[in-house]
């Protein structure tokens, strides 16, 4: 009879990238947000495919703000991707000038939604698709601006140096938020914009 | 402990409970004296036990709502409650049992035992966890605030629109409803993420998957459930209120869709059903095989029936809509998965009774239990059977028929196990043994009183009494059922107040456990009972499911190593393991204890609490206060590694 045991070997201390605790609370996060997503989606196809064309306004979506507010969201992921690498690498510089980036590209993504809000000719209680529409972007841009208050501090603390190669998981962890919160969108935008010109009853 | 230390080889240290090395553990982990120290503490141990008090309050506080309505259903024609006082008092009841009792107990037993189960210190964020805690116990009160000033929900647990709707429910009744289950909503999805975490990353090293306690399959498979099913009723609670509120089209007709509000509602409500009971059942697979003195028979079967059962779960909430006009083909294939959900569940019926059969049983109040949840078991899965078929749910839906389902599902499957699950692990919590004899007692009254109530139901069901109405007319043949019904549930209520004295009294006299009264083999019993404040003073390697019994079982070659192990006392740690395997990865620094959940939690409140009352200045202040306690909350601190030193 042998008493197992386990090799003797250095182990990280502390909250390295994937083995921090915050690292895997905020995947299952992503994941319950998904799933948020997900119902609220259905909650539009299950709107879309009632038999009531009064529901849904004639009028097709205009890609004018949203296709450049989308790409403006895709460099944003791009820029924090350069600020965590360079977290990783140990560059100060990049890495504060990644997320700060990022921030302002979120921030200018609020800005054009906003002026997108406005030039809708429905309100959010005029009918179902209003609400719906209304809904749906809303809780997007509840989640942008939840990762605007992560990026902003992160940026703050990546300028004052408090991030380093072994010593970054809390930038890893505002950033693969962000991510999300730009498939997130990528996927609200083909729902909301994409489908009905796929044949998805609009205006009929 | 430098905050600088990068790696570590972790030394090892004999398992020594009283030793130099357990005096600095105790002194890092214990929560600090005094009130704010009380209010601060994030020890699972703790928290898990201010869940379990704070449920069974609210079991208490359902309970009597039941007993005061049944007096009404007692004789036909009774005008002791008015109809609206009855709607009431049965949404209320229905609300807190199943949310805020159901639920938070199971939680409260997760919260106390997995870290002590798993081989660890505390669970992977003790503060969310604290937090977690608070945000329940808010929302209850939430909800009872509503209840106190007139604004109680009337409309069922399930809260139907249109009925739901403001042209039928003017009042901030079904508002107070809808922001306290978002709270809750709120609370119960943290709690599930920090399960998760925990057992999938925080085992004892050589706890591979396959060697985790059954009782963790159990949490684990319902935590994951719940990331999925939890946004469901979250949002329809949500858009219910921005529907009552500000006059959107989500529900309202006729642009609207109340049956939106089912879907989105049983979406949640099925797998809840399996949430509120996977956790209760597997207590029992964990409990039953140690007092029959045999591992589980079936062990892999059923953690995969488990499994398999929340999978399942998600793919019959239709089963609610039966009679709401859906399309055939729709009926059919929800049908068939509602009864295909019967073989899982047959999977761990037939285990209990195996592990009975083959082992040597201690009949003692905890088994009682155990036994008297197996027949329950088998009887709310043959009525849920029942209700499964298209056919005959057309016949039973909203009678009584399907109360008694639902009565003998969760009564049976959560509250019986939670009892026996109170005799097994109470000795463990507080060093002593309940009571047998006031147990036996407690047991008997209890389940004759339950079944004497419930079983009635069925009946009265099946004679075509419907669900929710405050009163009936004479001689259809329901009033001695009723009767009978009503004498049940005091029955059952006195059953439980024995219970409560027993605790009462055991935890002054009961007999000293030790730290293993019922010879059981897994790695909780290895701790001193009450457990110290870090649980383990050095963390075993395990080579099998049973540790403490390998002896005996003589399973293979290769022993748990209990003798010595990681005492990892550089400050507040823990560690973190991979997976599957359990091999060790990283060391992980634990927070110290924190008052900033309590604080958190309380800035959360006051945000649905302007909510309700739309004072939007009250939100706004709520919402940046909640915010700077955040930001103290995740500041970057070089103890926690989490940043650079320096």
């Amino acid at each position: 009879m042998s008493i197992v045991s386990i090799p003797q070997r250095e182990l990280p201390v502390g909250n390295v990238k994937s083995y921090a605790a915050g690292w895997w609370g905020m995947i299952a996060g992503i994941i319950t947000e998904a799933a948020l997503f997900a119902y609220l989606l259905f909650g539009y196809f299950y709107f879309a495919v009632q038999p009531h064309g009064a529901l849904w306004p004639a009028e097709m979506p205009t890609f004018k703000l949203a296709a450049p507010n989308t790409i403006i969201l895709l460099i944003s992921s791009l820029a924090v991707w350069i600020g965590e690498r360079g977290a990783h690498e140990g560059a100060r510089l990049k890495q504060t000038a990644g997320l700060g980036a990022a921030f302002l590209l979120g921030v200018i993504f609020v800005v054009v939604q906003i002026f997108e809000w406005k030039s809708k000719s429905f309100t959010i209680n005029s009918s179902a698709y209003g609400s719906i529409f209304y809904i749906v972007t809303g809780f997007h841009m509840g989640h942008v601006v939840l990762g605007l208050v992560m990026l902003l501090p992160l940026t703050v603390w990546s300028a004052m140096g408090y991030f380093g190669p072994r010593r970054s998981a809390p930038v890893s962890i505002g950033a693969i938020y962000w991510h999300f919160v730009d498939a997130v969108w990528l996927t609200v935008f083909f729902c909301l914009y994409i489908t009905p010109y796929l044949g998805l009853r609009h205006g009929s | 402990m430098t905050a600088a230390e990068y790696d570590r080889v972790p030394r090892l240290a004999p398992r020594d409970y009283k030793s130099p090395i357990a005096e600095s553990l105790h002194a890092l982990w214990e929560t600090k004296p005094g009130l704010i120290g009380w209010l601060s503490s994030v020890d699972h141990k703790e928290i898990g036990l201010r869940y379990i008090v704070t449920a069974f309050i609210f079991l208490i506080v359902g309970g009597i709502e039941a007993l005061v309505f049944r007096i009404q259903l007692s004789w036909p024609n009774q005008s002791f409650l008015t109809p609206e006082q009855y709607d009431r008092l049965f949404t209320m009841h229905g609300a807190t049992m199943i949310l805020w009792y159901a639920f938070p107990i199971l939680t409260g037993f997760s919260v106390c035992l997995q870290p002590l189960v798993l081989g660890t210190r505390d669970m992977a964020m003790p503060r969310l966890n604290a937090f977690t805690y608070w945000v329940f116990l808010f929302s209850g009160l939430y909800l009872y605030v509503g209840f106190a000033i007139g604004s109680a929900p009337n409309d069922g647990w399930f809260n139907y629109v249109p009925y739901a709707s403001r042209a039928f429910n003017p009042g901030l009744n079904i508002d107070f409803y809808a922001l306290a289950n978002i709270m809750l909503g709120i609370s119960t999805t943290l709690g599930s993420i920090n399960f998760v975490v925990t057992i999938l990353h925080m085992r004892a090293p050589g706890m591979s998957i396959n060697r985790m306690p059954i009782l963790s399959w159990g949490t684990l498979t319902i935590s994951v459930g719940n990331l999925f099913a939890m946004p469901s009723v979250t949002l329809a609670f949500f858009l219910l209120w921005m529907d009552r509120q500000f006059g959107t089209h989500f529900y309202q007709p006729p642009a609207g869709q109340p049956l939106l509000w089912q879907h989105l509602f049983w979406m949640w409500g099925h797998p809840w059903v399996y949430v509120i009971v996977l956790p209760a059942v597997s207590m029992v697979s964990e409990a039953l095989p140690v007092l029959c003195r045999r591992p589980l028979v079936g062990y892999t079967a059923v953690a995969l029936a488990t499994v398999l059962t929340m999978v399942l779960g998600f793919g019959v909430w239709l089963h609610h809509m039966f009679a709401t006009g859906l399309p055939s083909i729709a009926l059919a294939f929800f049908s068939a998965v509602s009864i295909i959900i019967v073989i899982p569940s047959a999977v761990s019926a037939f285990a209990w009774l195996a592990t009975i059969w083959t082992g040597r049983p201690v009949i003692n109040t905890a088994f009682l239990f155990f036994a008297g949840f197996i027949i329950v078991f088998v009887i709310g899965g043959v009525s849920g059977f029942m209700t499964g078929s298209v056919p005959v749910d057309w016949q039973l839906t909203d009678t009584y028929f399907v109360v008694a389902h639902i009565h003998y599902v969760l009564i049976g499957w959560n509250l019986f196990a939670v009892m026996g699950a109170s005799y097994f692990w109470f000795p463990k919590m507080f060093g002593r043994l309940l009571d047998e004899k006031l147990g036996r007692w407690n047991f008997w009254f209890m389940f004759i009183g339950f079944n004497l109530g419930f079983f009635p139901m069925h009946i009265s069901g099946l004679l075509g009494m419907p669900r929710r109405i405050y009163t009936y007319p004479e001689g259809m043949g329901l009033d001695t059922l009723n009767l009978i019904t009503t004498i049940g549930a005091y029955v059952l209520a006195l059953g439980f107040f024995l219970f409560i004295l027993n605790i009462v009294i055991s935890l002054r006299r009961g007999a000293i456990a030790g730290p293993n009264p019922w010879d059981a083999g897994t790695l909780e019993w290895t701790t001193p009972s009450p457990p110290p404040p870090y649980n383990f003073v050095v963390i075993p390697t395990l080579a099998t499911r049973t540790p403490l019994w390998e002896r005996r079982l003589d399973e293979g070659p290769y022993r748990s190593d209990l003798g010595k192990g990681m005492p990892l006392d550089h400050g507040k740690e823990a560690l973190a393991t991979s997976t599957l395997d359990a091999q060790p990865e990283a060391i992980l620094r634990m927070p110290e204890d924190s008052i900033m959940p309590l604080l958190l939690a309380l800035a959360l409140t006051a945000v649905f609490a302007g909510m309700i009352v739309k004072l939007w200045w009250l939100v706004i202040a709520a919402v940046l206060i909640g915010l700077a306690v955040q930001l103290i909350w995740i500041w970057p601190r070089a103890e926690l590694a989490e940043r650079r030193p320096g």
